[in-house]
């Protein structure tokens, strides 16, 4: 089928690529609808976003060619932005890494349950994930008058003796976005682990039993991890998507903009200058650095991964 | 207690408990689980009961957790009041409910075609485009909001349904675990219904799609999350055509004299991706058992 090992003249492998794809026409029809959708509203965006941030776009008049200057203005002018990129970068480095781990972890410990309890715990840790807006309810708990369910309990046991404004006091609104987001951490990386860790041939763990693995820790990091390789590098994939994307989170508990802007974060920029402000060429600038970080982020964990079980 | 240190005899490893888990790594895994478990399930059990509670526990000082009076108030209000806005709340149902169904329906058809051409086929481009597919997991609707927005305005898609439904269709997640699951399949099928005489359409449509139904009633439930929870953002601007969400925020924006009706309203949001998830549990863990990203 491939042509691996025949090299000859380009012409001739261009007229069987294209002999190739002729015979194989009607797949192309298949993947027609699919690709169509996907390239305009998922690559196009990138592509879009890359081009757009070196131009002034205001949606009303034609984009004209501006260089850098989106760049410079934003990393030179731009102090929000600056805190943006600080609390983005804040919020992916506790809660990527930790939610990552702490799916992996519930997965693993799931695992061990009986096979009817599985189902439920699985359903309790994967529940706020799919809750969607449902994270809306920690404002209830987190507010701020002293009705706030927080603040009733911990004024009533005499722990405080005054309310705290959870969600407009700077020095508490990170650490409460950091809770509500690590609460909803547990999405399709989890499920994927729970899946995985279903997989493992139990032949596997018998040979290791009668290899002298001692106890469970060993097990996880000879035998069960890196059979499970493919799906810790999508799990990998969705802690990062998740912890770089965080805005609506902060938006709908913290207001935007929020105080100080203690919780801006890249994605509240992005939408105030392109959904607000309408400076499209600006938004895609601030897409574009957000697109290349992740990307990074993800090949930095691929090659990370790679090294797992030896 | 010392009995339960373990020792493997050659060739007899005993049903049920393994042999290599301490009593105490157990204790400590049903500590852990029992513990965060309460953490993640507290704020839904709030949620749920603060739905139930008359005007005057709501208001109760301190709050309890679990309601005394359960009553549905809360929820005839919310339609009562929302009958009376010039948007009636039935009408945001509608909208998203229409919304999810065609996103997720064309979502389903389109990405499973597309999955099975690269699943069961090479041919020029098919490896290019999975890993196109596979990179762009990584790009949430958040950060492609802005040159979506751009696009879909040049498509004059804008304030219209098909600003949200469309896009949903080209979701690269579900085609991911599509195209995995499939992989799972033996090719050997598809080459006995050839020899048969099938021509690919009757064996995408009879054979294939009937054997993935895990892989696309997983697809479904991940569709259906990011969809009844899209209220139009900035893609929708005519109030009539908006979704659930955008009706939440209204009702929690009337401040607290609302509050009952709110709360219903989160309920009601957050009880559809769930129980949609209760449904379908077994065949998404089926699904994810292929969910690997290999190098």
């Amino acid at each position: 089928m491939s042509f691996a090992g025949y090299k000859r003249k380009k012409l001739n492998q261009l007229k069987w690529t294209l002999k190739d794809a002729k015979r194989h026409s009607t797949l192309y029809l298949f993947l027609l609808p699919y690709f169509l959708v996907f390239t305009l509203f998922t690559v196009a965006p990138v592509v879009v976003s890359l081009v757009l941030s070196f131009t002034y776009y205001n949606v009303f008049e034609a984009p004209r060619f501006h260089g850098l200057t989106n760049y410079i203005n934003l990393l030179l002018a731009d102090d929000i932005f600056l805190t943006a990129v600080k609390n983005t970068f804040l919020l992916a480095v506790i809660t990527g890494p930790i939610g990552y781990l702490a799916s992996f972890m519930f997965a693993w410990f799931i695992h061990e349950l009986p096979r009817y309890v599985r189902a439920i715990a699985v359903l309790v840790f994967y529940a706020p994930s799919i809750a969607g807006q449902a994270f809306i309810i920690w404002s209830l708990i987190f507010s701020g008058d002293s009705k706030g369910y927080l603040n009733s309990i911990l004024v009533e046991t005499g722990i405080m003796n005054a309310p705290i404004l959870w969600l407009t006091d700077t020095r508490y609104m990170m650490p409460v976005v950091i809770i509500v987001v690590l609460w909803m951490s547990l999405g399709a990386g989890f499920l994927s682990f729970v899946a995985g860790l279903n997989t493992v041939d139990a032949a596997q763990y018998e040979a290791g039993y009668v290899d002298g693995i001692k106890n469970r820790w060993q097990e996880l990091w000879y035998i069960t991890l890196p059979n499970m390789k493919g799906m810790l590098m999508f799990g990998a994939v969705m802690a990062i998507t998740q912890s770089f994307g965080v805005g609506d989170v902060t938006q709908q508990l913290c207001g935007m903009p929020s105080t100080d802007y203690a919780v801006h974060t890249a994605v509240n920029h992005l939408v105030d200058y392109g959904t607000l402000r309408f400076e499209m060429g600006y938004a895609s600038a601030i897409a574009t650095i957000l697109f290349l970080s992740m990307f990074l982020c993800n090949k930095a964990v691929q090659s990370l991964l790679r090294r797992v079980g030896q | 207690m010392a009995t339960t240190k373990t020792k493997v005899r050659k060739g007899r490893i005993r049903e049920g408990r393994k042999p290599n888990r301490s009593i105490a790594g157990d204790i400590f895994v049903y500590f852990v689980l029992i513990l965060f478990g309460a953490f993640f399930v507290f704020p839904l059990i709030y949620a749920i009961n603060n739905s139930l509670k008359p005007l005057n526990e709501i208001f109760m000082y301190p709050p309890k957790l679990f309601v005394q009076n359960p009553t549905t108030d809360n929820f005839s209000d919310l339609f009562l009041l929302m009958g009376q806005s010039w948007v009636p709340f039935t009408r945001y149902i509608f909208n998203t409910v229409f919304m999810t169904l065609l996103g997720t329906v064309g979502h389903i058809l389109f990405a499973s075609m597309g999955a099975y051409a690269l699943s069961k086929y090479r041919f020029p481009g098919s490896r290019f485009l999975f890993s196109l597919v596979v990179t762009t997991l990584m790009f949430s609707t958040y950060v492609t909001a802005i040159p979506n927005f751009i696009i879909l305005s040049k498509l004059h898609f804008i304030d219209t349904y098909l600003a949200i439904i469309i896009p949903a269709w080209g979701s690269p997640i579900g085609f991911f675990l599509i195209k995995q699951f499939m992989d799972t399949i033996p090719d050997t099928l598809i080459e006995a219904a050839k020899i048969d005489g099938a021509k690919e359409g009757r064996i995408y449509w009879k054979i294939v799609m009937p054997i993935i139904r895990p892989a696309w009633l997983t697809a479904m439930i991940f569709s259906i999350q990011a969809l009844w929870n899209n209220g139009g953002g900035a893609f929708i601007y005519a109030e009539e055509l908006k979704g659930l969400p955008a009706a939440l925020g209204q009702i929690t924006a009337g401040g607290v004299a609302r509050q009952g009706a709110g709360n219903a309203a989160t309920v009601i949001m957050m009880i559809v991706p769930i129980l949609a998830f209760i449904l379908t549990q077994s065949n998404i863990i089926e699904t994810m058992a292929s969910s690997g990203i290999k190098d």
